[in-house]
């Protein structure tokens, strides 16, 4: 029998439940208001009273309204469809929902159970299988969705029977398994998973080595991130997160592209789901909603569902590495899901840590993160999830719990700064600030960051001691640090070509640029040094903006050339 | 409001503060309104049979067996075409001396729109002022606020804003407004001869701070009508954003939360965002877009208000005292509008957005150059000529008292580029240099 019980104390999104048997943590129920059922999860239990976290507005909610426990944790559909689809932290589909406004309690299944896929099985009968073990195919876009064995299923099971190869919904009964004990399972397309539990149904979890492309210069040839990497970027608001991480999303080499809105604008996620259809993936030639799921629980839907937005993008990452996909998970931004982790716990009433933060707040971060990472599945093919995420620190004060927890949690930190942004120097990344632990740094680069880390010293010097009062050779220094991040680092994400940089042209304009700070130059004063670096970036940018190899960029080519050759004259 | 028949009252308040009172009653409901001692008050806790009331007005004066009764339903305005040239209080009541309102009866703070049935903002909202059009281009279901300092001229610069933007309605929700700048919004709207397509709510330093925090749902209400029903352009302004919050913080600190940053509820970026993801443009040709006040102390942009409210909203412009051009001035550097993207070069002219950041990045090189004067070293000719053209350039552009249209500005602008620097050093595509160059 089910528990149930009855509503004894609300403060906001927190409602004390008074129960009649027994309730698990994280366990769901159903709050009845006038008729509307209002899902929320147990958060926490003492004695028969249980504080429940509501996923709606609490409005007109009464002491002694009816609860019902559902005996189960807020889960998943994971099955084909997936891609391309809105949803809400709790996996609603935002599309079929009929009102312009929200309506409370209104839950929209997440899958189409009316279309009809191509099926094409892969295991045979007799075939012994295990959970996320491969059963069949069939084609979500241009990409093979493998139907697995459900994950919650344990040990070893024999197929019994497998249907041929044709058209099904994804309620089809797709297979039957047995069991060791001889007990008959049917799977369809479908299965589901509790969102707060890793999946974990892979043999191991090597070490990243494969780059990541994301086109962005500063990332890619800078600070690379690994293929199942984690990363973070930290900034001040206006320094251009978002715009990064959107940047990325557009082309990111992955298979898979799951983008959390977690409490942020929803006029950004508007932007995604406006342009996304439009736009093609550089890498596939598809287009780019086809490989995309938004889960969005924007600033002003309920806290409680934001917390489970971020469970819910990185499982239906899990459920798609399980099938040896390479999958990209970005979340903008994990502060405000620690926020809404802030504001129950301030609910609750517990004793708060830094900043009124929970204190399991590390743990919870460092938890979530170890999530991505690559895999070798059961069957020796691989799969990666390469997290990336956002983190709005107060005041842009990189020294608060959010930041400094994420720290210890992510391998690659992408620090914005505002003093760059404040001059437009767009990705505002500090080339100096970051720190990269991923391997496979090439001497250029190291040599690139060096001239950078001089032209800052040899700046400062200038500021100290005036223009006059050091020597030329130290505007020359300073002037090749500028090249490097005019030229390179900065990168309008709004221009057609500069957006996207594909690693062979980061690679040529790297050595061209290095050719360039590794000649010795020598001027007679610092305005003549200051007016021939001018031009060289103006005439870099340019190329910038002009398809790679195209005869306009060979010209720039050549200005620059003749210009190195012919300075001084 | 008046109470119903039959209706229970209670008369055994438990325990007061300056923020609410607590009493035991059953059937209590979350959110609904109740009078306490004639006063309007809201449920905002409740444990057992302990119902804990936020008391708008404070609860100065309310004795221990002051009467309490439940309404039964939350806060409400009645909506209709009537709300049109009105003034209203925080509760919706006409201050003006004109009648009531009739119309249909709506809960304040409902739910918010579905974001996949959002459309993209794309329609630009002109005001003549180029720190706004040319740098920081506003779009219509944008939310953007104007952080500055106390004595900057904020209210001012707003009422231009919205007297010269295109906008069916003009919605006012003034909180902790001095009657100074009561009478200044009103007389404003009034000379304009706008006064058909204003409403305002106001919540002035005379009356309670709490009061405070039903002006801007009171507005958005209101604004939803209009956008949604009506299929109109609304314009919300909401002044002052800092009294808002410090409203929530007394209410917060009077029911024993644990203060987070800058002693400010934990939950101010949720309170936030409620209002400002007001902003919406929707299916239909409706928008609502919010400009409002946040006052900073002495430009302290990381204080948790404006930091918080950085977040939610879509850029914020930055008002500043420029002592080279004596003018007040949208600052370049610190301001920024997020949707500008969606209207620069598409429904302005093509070399809008390089034109922008070349003036800025100019005018960045210009402030090392005078922090460079300020050490007492020498300054190149590159030093001399970027200082000459951002006194020009704050003065032409930036001040808040221009009013040109966004072809005069860029034109302005390239009229100085071409006055002081070569074509290299603004960096811009060549094919725009080609076209626009004047001068050198």
């Amino acid at each position: 029998m089910k528990t149930k019980g009855t509503v004894t104390g609300i403060v906001s999104n927190l409602v004390t439940v008074q129960v009649d048997g027994p309730v698990a943590e994280n366990e769901l129920c159903y709050i009845t208001l006038g008729g509307t059922p209002l899902l929320a999860e147990v958060i926490k239990v003492n004695g028969d009273r249980a504080s429940v976290q509501v996923f709606e507005s609490t409005r007109g909610l009464k002491n002694g309204d009816q609860v019902e426990f559902l005996g189960r944790m807020l889960e998943v559909t994971l099955g084909p469809g997936l891609l391309s689809s809105v949803y809400d932290g709790l996996q609603n589909n935002l599309a079929t929902m009929q009102t312009v406004f929200l309506k409370r309690g209104e839950y929209t299944d997440p899958l189409d159970h009316g279309k009809l896929w191509d099926f094409t099985p892969i295991a045979k009968e007799g075939d012994v299988v295990e959970a996320a073990g491969w059963l069949g195919e069939v084609k979500e876009g241009w990409l093979p969705h493998k139907i697995m064995v459900p994950f919650s299923f344990k040990g070893k099971y024999t197929v019994k029977k497998i249907i041929p190869e044709g058209q099904y919904n994804i309620d089809t009964v797709v297979a039957v398994l047995v069991g060791e004990d001889g007990s008959e399972h049917e799977v369809t397309m479908t299965q589901r998973w509790p969102v707060k539990v890793a999946v974990k149904a892979y043999k191991e979890k090597p070490r990243p080595q494969r780059i990541m492309e994301t086109g962005v210069r500063c990332i890619d040839t800078f600070n690379p991130i690994a293929e199942g990497g984690t990363g973070f970027i930290p900034g001040p608001f206006g320094c251009g997160k978002t715009v990064l991480q959107h940047a990325i999303a557009k082309q990111g080499e992955a298979d898979i592209i799951v983008m959390a809105a977690c409490g942020e604008r929803a006029n950004e996620v508007v932007e995604i789901f406006t342009e996304f259809p439009e736009l093609i993936d550089p890498h596939t030639g598809r287009h780019l909603m086809e490989r995309t799921t938004i889960i969005c629980n924007t600033s002003n839907m309920p806290v409680a569902a934001r917390e489970a937005s971020v469970y819910t993008a990185m499982t239906i990452c899990e459920y798609y590495r399980a099938m040896g996909l390479k999958c990209l998970l970005l979340a903008d931004s994990t502060s405000r899901w620690a926020q809404a982790l802030r504001e129950m716990s301030n609910r609750m009433e517990e004793l708060p840590g830094a900043d009124a933060f929970p204190v399991d707040l590390s743990a919870i971060i460092s938890n979530f993160y170890s999530r991505a990472g690559m895999v070798v599945l059961n069957n020796g093919k691989t799969g990666a999830i390469t997290f990336i995420g956002t983190v709005s620190p107060a005041g842009g004060n990189l020294k608060e719990p959010v930041t400094e927890s994420t720290k210890k949690a992510a391998r690659c930190f992408y620090g914005l700064e505002q003093n760059r942004a404040d001059q437009k120097r767009y990705p505002a990344v500090n080339p100096n600030l970051d720190e990269n632990v991923e391997k496979g740094w090439v001497k250029k680069v190291l040599n690139a960051k060096n001239i950078l880390r001089r032209g800052r010293e040899a700046n400062e010097q200038i500021n100290i001691l005036g223009d006059d009062g050091v020597p030329v050779s130290y505007h020359v220094s300073f002037w090749k640090s500028e090249l490097i991040d005019f030229a390179f680092l900065q990168q309008d994400a709004f221009d057609s070509v500069d957006a996207l940089t594909p690693m062979a042209r980061q690679k040529y304009m790297l050595d061209l640029i290095l050719s360039i700070c590794h000649r010795e130059f020598e001027f007679d004063d610092f305005e003549k040094c200051r007016e021939f670096f001018k031009e060289l970036i103006n005439d870099l940018r340019q190329m910038n903006y002009t398809a790679f190899q195209s005869d306009g960029f060979n010209e720039y080519v050549k200005i620059i050339d003749n210009k190195i050759h012919g300075y001084g004259n | 409001m008046a109470t119903k028949a039959y209706q229970r009252i209670y008369t055994r308040l438990e325990s007061i503060t300056k923020a609410t009172v607590s009493l035991r009653a059953k059937g209590v409901s979350n959110e609904e309104l109740a009078v306490v001692g004639g006063k309007l008050a809201q449920v905002v806790k409740t444990r057992g049979d302990l119902v804990t009331l936020q008391v708008f007005s404070g609860t100065e004066g309310i004795p221990t067996n002051a009467e309490v009764t439940f309404l039964g339903e939350p806060p409400t305005l009645k909506v209709s075409e009537q709300l049109s040239g009105r003034f209203f209080n925080a509760y919706g009541n006409p201050i003006d001396g004109g009648p009531e309102v009739e119309g249909e009866v709506r809960e304040i703070g409902g739910p918010s729109v579905n974001p996949y049935k959002r459309r993209q903002p794309s329609e630009l909202i002109p005001t003549g002022i180029a720190g706004i059009d040319l740098n920081n281009t506003i779009v219509s279901g944008q939310k953007i606020p104007f952080f500055a300092d106390p004595d900057q001229p904020y209210n001012q610069v707003m009422a231009d804003v919205a007297l010269r933007a295109d906008v069916d309605k003009i919605i006012l929700g003034g909180m902790g407004l001095s009657n100074d700048d009561y009478l200044f919004f009103r007389h404003a709207f009034e000379s304009a001869g706008a006064l058909d397509r204003i409403i305002c709510f106001v919540n002035t330093t005379e009356d309670p701070p709490v009061e405070r925090l039903l002006i801007p749902d009171m507005a958005l209400t209101a604004a939803e009508y209009f956008a949604v029903d009506k299929n109109e352009k609304v314009l919300v302004l909401l002044t002052d954003m800092t009294l808002y919050a410090d409203a929530l913080c007394i209410v917060s600190n009077r029911m024993d939360q644990i203060p987070s940053k800058d002693s400010m509820p934990g939950s101010l970026y949720s309170d936030l965002a409620k209002i400002y993801e007001k902003a919406v443009q929707l299916p239909t040709e409706g928008s609502i877009t919010i400009i409002a006040v946040t006052t900073l102390n002495d430009g302290d942009i990381t204080h948790a208000i404006p930091d918080n409210t950085g977040y939610i909203t879509e850029g914020q412009l930055f008002l500043r005292a420029d002592s080279d051009s004596g003018k007040v001035i949208i600052d370049p550097f610190r301001s920024l509008s997020r949707l500008k993207q969606r209207v620069q070069n598409i429904k302005t002219r093509e070399d809008h957005s390089q034109v922008m950041n070349a003036g800025v990045r100019l005018y960045a090189d210009a402030q090392n150059a005078k922090t460079k004067l300020e050490n007492g070293f020498d300054l190149s000719d590159y030093d001399h000529r970027c200082l000459e053209y951002a006194k020009e350039y704050a003065t032409r552009l930036l001040s808040i008292d221009v009013n040109i249209t966004i072809t005069e500005m860029l034109d302005t602008a390239w009229e100085l580029f071409g006055k002081y620097f070569t074509k290299a050093e603004t960096g811009i595509k060549q094919s725009l240099t080609d076209k626009y160059w004047k001068g050198r």
